[in-house]
């Protein structure tokens, strides 16, 4: 079912349009800024959801697709579509961008106006950077989405802002130009061509393969992050106002897992099977190395960053066992992270507009003062453990069968990593919410009703994907099954390929 | 009675000629009015006139002394365009400064011609004639400031150094000629497929100091030195001016002399050009990091902007030149932009040029910060600015014609320059004020910034018409 009008094109520019809006509005209406934003998020997200139930889940073909002439002299065109890899993560940004902006409507409280504009920008260009099928436009939307995350992060971020801000910008801005310049051997390579469809038909000689995969490499892992390019994470979400931590950690570090899915898989496939041991080992190395940092932190935000690079090596880990579990794996669980981890930065912003303390020895015995927030950190608290029935559990538990099934080693320590995992959730929970009360949180309020609607979205998704995961998982067979047609295309004969389905097939029955 | 010489059909050159006769004209029209600003009308009226007659005069005249094909005509258009955003930045400033003399929009209009004669030239005599006619008049705007120390070392600076640039480009010539026999671009290069000497080290000595010569006018590093003071002395809207029309006309000689003339041996120049463009990148960008003054940080970024530029030389075809070509309109979008800023930021009584002054200027002047925000992403090459249309036309040239290392190295460099431009941004929008700080915004300033800021959007978002004309530049 396609739509008689252009979706995506609309999903781009709508944000655009309201932040234009929101520039005309007086500077001193801010309830009418805050209100014009959430109108506009709000549409955003109604427009979306065509993209959910009128997306033809039995194809790979790209869907919903817009293609005009835009540069012409270039080859370049404006081309738009989504497959099962990108159109979950489209609904994921415009479900997160209302959150964003439902948490800062009363803890910013400067330049409110810049605020509500840079999330809606950021918006548009994160729908852009999935729906994208030129390369030109897409490296547009994603070096375009620096600049309003630098100023959320620098301007009403917390003390150590700049610092953090320059170091996020400067780390991805050096893995993108490499990304453009590889982007540009292509297009001569390719017989002048940023279409990516058309990229992807080609096969390269494997030298070529070889440098384009670490050109890409370095865009992709800056902003994954992987091991050891990771260090601007812990600054930039620890520094970030709540806002713009939500969207780092659910949208922006799921475009470098995007980017490898998208471009460097079916691109260079040759070259990514051959690096395949390097990439699984600075994954391993990404899921113990952040979990045991976990362990040593001070600071709430910074714990749950640490986390993340963790978690993100759970989800590089399934893409580069480039085996159906594991690709599936890693996309839901990128849609996991994303909801788990939103969720745990948006709980801190909740408790930090409270004390204005990110110090875990602040806080101790939160559950008694605040019953509701217990709970709700409670559940989220879980998932990104993964518990079974949460929604952590099913990502985690396909990635840990494809690495096993690729490489037996990575699927054990991969293993391990969950129970560092939960050694320092629980620990954390432990220590904010039980035991004695600590003076600073006395008589604190608890959620208020603002705060549990911007909250409760999420912990239906994380227990519908705990649930029943099929709702989401279908959207991406046909689409991961034809990635992976194309990775083994020269290597492995057809009946390979078809006995793998079924093994894969099977595996999949035993999850559900 | 048969005429013994023939008058030769000046079309080609009635864009030059109006162009001298309406500075003339300032000149006289400054004696008998005392509103200054009528002088300022009439220069941009001049570069608009002078526009409208670019459209009709392709063509060569003196036997091809002075061509006027799709090449000149696109620089011109860079030349007028820098005139005109830089006359109306001038209006307000030079009131401010004291320095409200008519004769300051006369010689902008000199230098022009100047810079216009430097992109028709066909011939090197021409070229050099072109090129003093420009320099003398920014020589002379530079210092423009009399009772300011700066102003008047950056003139004389200027002068010294640039007195200096001259005599390599005239000893260069004059080798050339020894050699050749010819002053005329198309027959030193029809000679020298024609005749194998290239490997005569007076060609190549010769073709070194013509490059040093060049290479001074576009502030390339190791001949960058002046850049920093003089723009840093120069009234600003003056400085926006030298830092985009003369080094596009610098630009403009190099691709004629180097591209055509010595197109044979092409080999031998890349050689030395290479290194000069990686050092001047090198240097701008780093230097850059550095300073505090923002006139001294927008002359060391100019520097490192030519050796983006240059990239589109070494590749040194079509499709390089048009590069660069392509790179220095939209430069001249975002310089004289930026430069706009730091123009309006400047009151009686408060210079404006420091970093720190621009501490918080967000939440004082929120608009003028905006588009100083917009300036900045664009000279760092951030979509969807211009900047970012202008180093891609450069990188793809550059791995089309096989530069790859070349390419990444100025990517490199350009993740680098984030740093400083974000700086700006930084004071900006992530500092507290300390004191408001009074815009001295007019009228025309206003005009200057708005026709800046929306070039560098537009031609962000749509650049296809501007690579085209940039393209058929270029074509033969």
């Amino acid at each position: 079912m396609e739509p008689g009008y252009p979706l995506l094109s609309t999903l781009i520019f709508l944000p655009v349009a309201g932040s234009i809006l929101i520039l005309l509005i007086k500077r001193n209406q801010e309830g009418l800024i805050k209100w014009v934003s959430l109108l506009t998020a709000l549409v955003e997200f109604i427009l979306s959801l065509p993209l959910f139930t009128g997306f033809d889940k039995t194809t790979h073909i790209m869907q919903f697709v817009e293609r005009y002439e835009w540069i012409p002299s270039w080859g370049i065109t404006y081309h738009l579509g989504l497959d099962g890899i990108s159109v979950l993560f489209v609904l994921l940004s415009t479900l997160v961008t209302i959150l964003c902006i439902t948490i800062s409507w009363k803890s910013i409280t400067s330049k409110v106006k810049e605020f509500y504009i840079a999330i809606l920008l950021m918006e548009g260009a994160m729908i852009g950077v999935f729906s994208s099928l030129d390369f030109f436009l897409f490296y547009l939307f994603w070096e375009a989405m620096l600049i309003p995350m630098y100023l959320l992060i620098g301007v009403w971020g917390g003390p150590n802002r700049i610092y953090a801000a320059i170091k996020f910008f400067l780390y991805t801005l050096v893995g993108s130009v490499l990304m453009l310049v590889g982007i540009i051997v292509l297009y001569f390579e390719a017989g002048k061509t940023f279409d990516i469809l058309e990229l992807m038909n080609r096969t390269y000689p494997y030298q070529l393969q070889f440098w384009l995969f670490w050109a890409f490499f370095a865009a992709f892992a800056v902003k994954v992050p992987m091991f050891p390019v990771h260090t601007w994470l812990p600054d930039a979400h620890t520094e970030a106002p709540t806002a713009g931590s939500v969207l780092l950690a659910a949208i922006l570090i799921k475009m470098g897992a995007y980017g490898f899915l998208r471009f460097s898989l079916p691109l260079f496939p040759d070259a990514t099977r051959a690096m395949t041991t390097p990439m699984l080992v600075l994954s391993v190395i990404a899921i113990i190395y952040g979990a045991i940092v976990c362990l040593a932190q001070t600071d709430l935000k910074r714990l749950i960053a640490y986390s993340s690079v963790s978690h993100m090596g759970f989800v590089t880990l399934g893409i580069f066992a480039l085996n159906s579990q594991g690709l599936e794996g890693g996309i839901l669980q990128m849609i996991n992270h994303g909801i788990v981890t939103g969720a745990l930065f948006l709980c801190v912003g909740i408790i930090y507009d409270r004390t204005h303390s990110r110090q875990i020895k602040d806080y101790g015995g939160l559950a008694s003062v605040l019953p509701v927030y217990a709970a709700f950190f409670m559940v989220f608290t879980l998932a990104s453990i993964g518990l079974p029935g949460l929604n952590g559990f099913v990502g985690e538990f396909l990635i840990i069968l494809g690495g096993f099934k690729a490489v037996r080693w990575s699927g054990v320590i991969a293993a391990t990593g969950i129970i560092i995992g939960a050694a320092y959730m629980l620990w954390l929970y432990q220590r904010v919410f039980f035991m004695e009360v600590n003076e600073k949180v006395q008589g604190l309020k608890d959620m208020d009703l603002r705060e549990i609607v911007t909250l409760l979205p999420l912990i239906i998704l994380v227990l519908w994907i705990g649930i029943y995961p099929d709702t989401f998982l279908s959207f991406m067979h046909p689409s991961v099954e034809h990635l992976i047609q194309r990775l083994n295309g020269q290597a492995i004969a057809t009946r390979d390929v078809s006995n793998l389905f079924e093994n894969a097939k099977e595996l999949m029955e035993v999850i559900r | 009675m048969r005429e013994i010489i023939n008058m030769p059909d000046l079309g080609p050159m009635m864009p030059e000629i109006a162009m001298l006769c309406l500075a003339l004209f300032a000149l006289i029209i400054d004696l008998v009015t005392k509103k200054k600003e009528i002088v300022a009308i009439i220069g941009i009226l001049s570069a608009g006139f002078v526009g409208y007659l670019l459209a009709g005069s392709s063509g060569e005249v003196f036997s091809g002394m002075f061509i006027s094909d799709n090449y000149s005509l696109f620089f011109k258009v860079i030349f007028l365009i820098s005139l005109c955003l830089s006359i109306l930045l001038s209006i307000r400033y030079i009131k401010i400064e004291k320095v409200n003399f008519g004769e300051y929009y006369s010689l902008m209009l000199f230098s022009t011609l100047g810079m216009m004669i430097m992109a028709s030239a066909g011939d090197l005599i021409v070229l050099y004639l072109g090129l003093e006619l420009m320099a003398l008049s920014t020589y002379i705007l530079a210092g423009f400031i009399r009772h300011e120390r700066r102003s008047n070392e950056a003139a004389l600076k200027y002068f010294l150094l640039g007195a200096f640039a001259s005599a390599f480009l005239l000893y260069g010539i004059s080798l050339t000629y020894g050699l050749t026999g010819t002053t005329n671009l198309k027959a030193i290069a029809l000679y020298l497929t024609g005749n194998s000497i290239t490997a005569n080290p007076a060609l190549l000595l010769s073709m070194l100091l013509l490059i040093v010569a060049m290479s001074f006018k576009i502030a390339a590093a190791p001949f960058h030195m002046w850049a920093p003071d003089v723009y840093e002395g120069a009234p600003t809207p003056i400085t926006a001016f030298m830092s985009v029309g003369p080094k596009a006309a610098g630009f403009a000689i190099l691709g004629r002399v180097f591209i055509s003339a010595f197109g044979s041996i092409s080999a031998e120049w890349t050689a030395v050009i290479i290194p000069i463009a990686i050092l001047t990148m090198a240097i701008g960008n780093i230097l850059a990091i550095a300073q505090t003054n923002i006139k001294r940080m927008l002359a060391y970024s100019s520097i490192a902007h030519a050796g983006y530029a240059l990239i589109g030389v070494i590749v040194g075809n079509a499709d390089g030149l048009s590069s660069t070509m392509n790179y220095l309109f939209i430069y001249a979008f975002m310089n004289i932009g930026a430069f706009a800023i730091v123009t309006i930021l400047k009151s009686e009584g408060f210079a404006g040029e420091e970093l720190s002054d621009y501490e918080g200027l967000a939440k004082t002047h929120p608009l003028a910060s905006a588009l100083m925000l917009i300036f900045m992403f664009s000279l760092t090459g951030i979509p969807p600015t211009a900047g970012f249309i202008g180093k891609f036309y450069l990188f793809m040239s550059a791995v089309r014609a096989g530069y790859t290392l070349i390419a990444i190295v100025a990517v490199l460099f350009s993740a680098i320059s984030a740093y400083f431009y974000l700086r700006v941004v930084m004071y900006m929008y992530m500092k507290e004020p300390r004191t408001t700080i009074p815009l001295s915004s007019s009228m025309t300033s206003g005009i200057a910034i708005a026709i800046t800021a929306i070039a560098v959007l537009i031609l962000g978002i749509f650049p296809s018409g501007l690579i085209d004309l940039a393209r058929m530049a270029v074509m033969r």
